[in-house]
C-alpha cells in the first residue's frame, strides 16, 4: 500500500476543454512506470491532482492509500518534481532544500545528503538563478528525495539534460526502482523512456490508452506485421490487397503488410507469380508502438464524434 | 517479473506541525537577500526621515532659540497655565461666589505675533472680539504656581458656562453668552477634596453643574476671580503645502460683582500666573482704567463698585496641545508619521512579494506540496511577515521617537511612558498588520505589480490624500482616516485633541479622527477580511 499511486476515474475540465476524461491506473512499487502521451494528453494535470494542487471534478487519487491533502509530512510519502524552474533565483540551492527540510521537520543534514545524491554538493552555495536547466533538474530530484519517500513522481525529468545527464538520470531512476520504490516518470517522447521504464501507461486525450509492460507493448505493436522486399511493388500491393492485407510502402522496394500473416503473404505472392527477395516478421520499436497507440486513439476519438 | 519489496525509508520522519511551517517560512524569508534588504531599508527610512524632522516651539518661543518647558499638571501631562488670577487664601471648607456681567476681548486679525503696538488708550492693530474659549470666572487653586490642582466655574466667549478642573476636565453649564442684561452667577463650594460648582441666572435659584475631586489640594488654597484669553490661531493652507499657523495674542476683560469669599477678610492680590517674563511686553500691573492697555498681556485688575472687579487677562488654563497657539512645541507624531509612512511602503512591498514571488516562479506549488493544509501555510506566512515587520518597526520607531524626544528637549511636551509605549508598540503593530494586509492582497492578486498597486491604493493613497493639506476637504480627509487602513496611524498620535482648546487638529499635525486603538482596529478589520478572503481563494483555487 505504501509505495503506490492509485487513480480511479479522474475527470477534470478547464473551461471548454476536458483535460481528464476518466483517467484510471495504478503505479506499483519496484519499477519505473513511464507515463507517456502527446502534449496536452493530461499528464501534468494528473500529476497536479495526485499532489492535491488541483482538485479533480470526479474520481480519486490516492498516494499510499490516502488522498494527498490527508498526508502527514507528505514529502516522506511521495517526492515530486513538477517544474524544475520553480525556484526563487536569489536563493541558494542549499537554502532551497533547507526550507523544504524545515517544513518536514527535517534538519540541514538531510539537505546536504540529497545535494550529494543529486551531484550538486559543489554548487550548494550558489544561487539557483544561475543554474542551467540540467542543474535545476538535479535540484528538483534532490528536493523530491528529501523525505526519502517510497513513491517518486517526475514530470519530464530529461528536459534540458545533456547526454551525460540523461545517462545519469536513467541509472538513477533504475536504482530508485531497484530499492523498491514506485517511480512514475512522464515524457512526451517515448525514446527517452526506452531502456528506463519497465511499465508504460500511455495516455491520450485525458484517458489511458494502454497500460502494460514494455515487453507486452512491443509484442502487441509488432503484431502480425510483415516486411516485404520486392522489385514489383505495384503488382504486389494489388495482389496483397486482394488477399485482405493492409499494405504500406515504407521504403524503396519495401512494403509493410499488416492483417496478413507471413505464410499467407508468401502464398498470395506465389499464386500471383510476383517476385520477392525477402519476407520477414516485423519487430516494432517502442517508438512505433507508441505512435500506433496514440494514432489509434485519435482515430477512435474522431470516429466516436461523428 | 520478480517481486520487489516496497521501499522502507531508514530516515525518521520529522515532526509535522505548525511550528515546522513557521520555521520553513522564516527560512524562506531570511534566505532571500532582497526581502532582508527591503526591511532594513524600511528601518533606515523610518529612522532617517524621523531624525531629519525639525521641531519648533510655536508661539511661545522667547526668541532665544530655546523652547520654554511646558509645566505639567497633576496627572503628569503638559499643561498650559497662564492667566490673571485675583485671589485670597481660603482655608478649609468654604464658598466663593461672583456674578459676571460682561466678557469682552480684543484680537489681532492678521495673526500678528510681534511686540504689541501699544499706545495710550488704544491697542494698535487689534480689533474687538472675544475668543470662543476666553474664560472669566471663579477658581479654587492649590497655589498660584503653574500646573497645580484647581477647580473653576467660568463663562466663556462662545461656549456658555463651564465647570473645569485639573486642566482637562470640562463640564457644560448654562448656555449662551454673558452680558449686563443676562449676567451669570457662579459659585464654587469646597468640601474637603471635593469642589462643587453651581450656576444661576439670578443668584437665588442655583443648579449644580458638577462636582469634582481634586487630589493635592492643600488645606489652604487660593480662591477668587480670574480671566484668561487663549491666543488666536490663523490657519493658512493651500494644496501641497503644510498648513502654517500664525498665532496672535488676545486679551479678555471681564466685569465681576457680588464677589464673596466665605470666612475671608483679607486683601485681594492679583497674580499673573505663569509670569510675564517670557511674554512680549512683560510686566505686571493693575488695570488703571477702562481701555488702558499699557500692559495688556499680563493682565491686571481694578476694583469697581461694591465687591466688584474688572479683571483683564491673557493666556489659557487648559491641557497643553502643542499645536495650539498657547501650546508649546511640536507633536513628535508629525515627525514619526512621515518616516513611518515611507517605511510602511517598503514593508508593504516586501509583504506582498513574500507571496507573489512564489506565484511568479511557480514555487507556490512546491510550498503547497510540502504543506497541503493551505490555510496553515498562509497563517505561517502571515505570522512570519508580521513578526519580522513588527520587530523592525519596533526598533525603527523606538529609536526615532526616543532620539527625537531627547534631541528636541523641551520643544516636545513631556509624554507619559504609557503614551510612548503605545506610540512605539502601536506603530510597530501598524506596520505588521499592514504587511499582513499586503500579503493577503498578494494572494488575491497573485501578480506582484497588481498586488503592490492594490496595496498602494488601499493603504498608502488614502493616507497621502488625508495628509496633504488642501488635497480634499477636511471632512473628506477625516473620513478617509476613519474607513481606510490608514486609520491605523491613529496609534501614533502623541497628544489627545481637546475640544476646549482651539488647534489645527489635522493629520499632518499628528491628529487623527479616531482614538488610537479604534483606528488600529479599523486597520485590523481590513487585514482580517483580506486574510479570510485570501484563505478562501487559496483553498479553493487550483495551484
Amino acid at each position: 500500500m505504501e509505495a503506490t499511486i492509485e487513480l480511479t476515474g479522474l475527470r477534470k475540465r478547464f473551461g471548454p476543454a476536458q483535460a481528464l476524461n476518466g483517467m484510471t491506473f495504478t503505479v506499483g512499487p519496484g519499477q519505473v512506470t513511464g507515463f507517456v502521451g502527446p502534449n496536452g494528453a493530461g499528464k501534468s494535470t494528473t500529476m497536479r491532482i495526485i499532489l492535491g494542487l488541483d482538485a479533480a471534478d470526479a474520481g480519486s487519487a490516492l498516494v499510499g492509500g490516502q488522498p494527498y491533502r490527508a498526508l502527514r509530512h507528505p514529502l516522506s510519502r511521495i517526492g515530486a518534481l513538477l517544474d524544475a524552474a520553480a525556484l526563487q533565483p536569489g536563493r541558494t540551492a542549499r537554502n532551497h532544500l533547507l526550507w523544504l527540510a524545515h517544513s518536514q521537520g527535517l534538519g540541514a543534514k538531510r539537505a546536504d545528503t540529497v545535494l550529494e545524491l543529486a551531484g550538486l554538493a559543489s554548487v550548494a552555495k550558489r544561487k539557483t538563478g544561475g543554474f542551467s536547466l540540467g542543474m535545476r533538474q538535479r535540484l528538483g530530484i534532490a528536493a523530491a528525495l528529501l523525505g526519502d519517500p517510497p513513491v517518486l513522481m517526475l514530470d519530464e525529468p530529461f528536459n534540458g539534460m545533456d547526454p551525460d545527464g540523461i545517462v545519469w538520470m536513467r541509472g538513477f531512476l533504475r536504482g530508485l526502482a531497484a530499492e523498491g520504490r514506485a517511480v512514475l516518470v512522464s515524457s512526451h517522447l517515448m525514446s527517452e523512456l526506452e531502456d528506463t521504464a519497465d511499465h508504460l501507461v500511455v495516455v491520450g486525450r485525458g484517458q489511458v490508452i494502454a497500460d502494460a509492460s514494455v515487453a507486452e507493448l512491443i509484442a502487441a505493436a509488432s503484431g502480425d506485421r510483415v516486411q516485404l522486399r520486392t522489385p514489383a511493388r505495384a503488382e504486389a500491393i494489388k495482389a496483397l490487397a486482394n488477399a485482405g492485407a493492409r499494405v504500406a510502402a515504407t521504403g524503396p522496394g519495401v512494403l509493410t503488410i499488416s492483417n496478413l500473416s507471413s505464410e499467407r503473404t508468401v502464398a498470395a505472392l506465389t499464386a500471383a507469380a510476383i517476385p520477392f527477395t525477402e519476407v520477414t516478421a516485423h519487430r516494432a520499436t517502442l517508438e512505433e508502438a507508441y505512435m500506433e497507440l496514440t494514432r489509434d486513439a485519435v482515430e477512435f476519438r474522431a470516429g466516436a464524434r461523428s | 517479473m520478480t517481486a520487489i519489496a516496497p521501499y522502507r525509508s531508514p530516515v525518521t520522519p520529522g515532526r509535522d506541525g505548525f511550528a515546522q511551517l513557521l520555521r520553513a517560512e522564516w527560512t524562506k524569508f531570511r534566505t532571500v537577500r532582497g526581502w532582508v534588504v527591503g526591511i532594513l531599508v524600511a528601518v533606515l527610512l523610518t529612522v532617517g526621515i524621523g531624525l531629519t524632522g525639525s521641531s519648533g516651539c510655536g508661539f511661545n518661543s522667547n526668541g532665544t532659540g530655546a523652547c520654554p518647558a511646558a509645566p505639567t499638571g497633576p496627572g503628569g501631562a503638559a499643561v498650559t497655565d497662564r492667566f490673571y488670577f485675583v485671589h485670597q487664601p481660603l482655608t478649609g471648607d468654604g464658598t466663593v461666589t461672583a456674578r459676571v456681567t460682561s466678557l469682552t476681548g480684543v484680537y489681532s486679525p492678521s495673526g500678528y505675533t510681534g511686540a504689541p503696538q501699544t499706545g495710550p488708550g488704544a491697542l494698535k492693530g487689534y480689533r474687538s472680539g472675544v475668543q470662543p474659549w476666553a474664560k472669566a470666572g471663579i477658581m479654587i487653586k492649590a497655589s498660584t504656581g503653574q500646573g497645580t490642582a484647581y477647580a473653576a466655574l467660568l463663562v466663556t466667549g462662545a461656549n456658555g458656562v463651564r465647570m473645569q478642573d485639573d486642566y482637562t476636565g470640562d463640564i457644560a453649564g448654562l448656555p449662551g453668552p454673558v452680558s449686563a442684561a443676562a449676567p451669570r452667577w457662579l459659585r464654587l463650594v469646597r468640601s474637603g477634596n471635593s469642589v462643587s460648582g453651581y450656576d444661576s441666572l439670578n443668584g437665588t435659584r442655583w443648579s449644580l453643574v458638577g462636582t469634582v475631586t481634586l487630589s493635592g489640594l492643600p488645606r489652604t488654597a487660593q480662591a477668587g476671580p480670574f480671566t484668561a484669553s487663549p491666543s488666536s490661531m490663523v490657519l493658512t493652507q493651500s494644496l501641497g503645502t503644510v498648513a502654517t499657523t500664525g498665532a496672535a495674542p488676545t486679551i479678555a476683560t471681564a466685569a465681576f460683582d457680588h464677589v464673596a469669599l466665605s470666612g475671608a477678610g483679607g486683601a485681594w492680590t492679583g497674580t499673573s500666573v505663569g509670569g510675564g517674563a517670557a511674554r512680549p511686553g512683560g510686566g505686571n500691573a493693575n488695570v488703571n482704567g477702562p481701555g488702558n492697555a499699557a500692559e495688556p498681556f499680563n493682565g491686571g485688575f481694578r476694583p469697581s463698585g461694591t465687591a466688584g472687579f474688572t479683571v483683564r487677562g491673557s493666556g489659557d488654563i487648559a491641557p497643553n496641545v502643542p499645536e495650539a497657539a498657547d501650546g508649546s512645541g511640536t507633536s513628535p507624531t508629525q515627525v514619526l508619521d512621515i518616516g513611518t509612512f515611507l517605511g510602511l511602503i517598503a514593508m508593504v512591498v516586501v509583504g506582498a512579494s513574500f507571496i507573489t514571488a512564489e506565484y511568479r516562479r511557480g514555487l507556490i506549488r512546491t510550498t503547497l506540496t510540502a504543506a497541503p493544509h493551505r490555510t496553515r501555510v498562509l497563517a505561517a506566512k502571515a505570522l512570519v511577515i508580521a513578526a519580522v515587520t513588527f520587530a523592525a518597526g519596533l526598533a525603527a520607531t523606538g529609536v526615532t521617537l526616543l532620539l527625537d524626544v531627547a534631541r528636541a528637549g523641551s520643544a516636545i511636551p513631556p509624554l507619559t511612558a504609557l503614551t510612548e509605549v503605545r506610540m512605539i508598540v502601536g506603530t510597530a503593530a501598524l506596520l505588521a498588520v499592514a504587511s499582513v494586509l499586503a500579503l493577503a492582497l498578494g494572494v488575491l492578486a497573485r501578480r506582484g505589480i497588481a498586488a503592490v498597486s492594490a496595496a498602494i491604493v488601499v493603504i498608502v493613497l488614502p493616507f497621502l490624500l488625508a495628509y496633504i493639506p488642501g488635497s480634499l476637504s477636511t471632512g473628506a480627509q477625516d473620513w478617509l482616516l476613519r474607513i481606510f487602513p490608514a486609520a491605523g496611524f491613529a496609534v501614533s498620535q502623541a497628544f489627545p485633541a481637546y475640544h476646549q482648546v482651539v488647534a489645527p487638529y489635522q493629520p499632518n499635525m499628528g491628529y487623527f479622527p479616531l482614538a488610537p486603538w479604534v483606528g488600529f482596529l479599523v486597520l485590523c478589520a481590513w487585514a482580517a477580511v483580506a486574510f479570510a478572503a485570501a484563505a478562501y481563494r487559496l483553498g479553493r483555487r487550483d495551484a
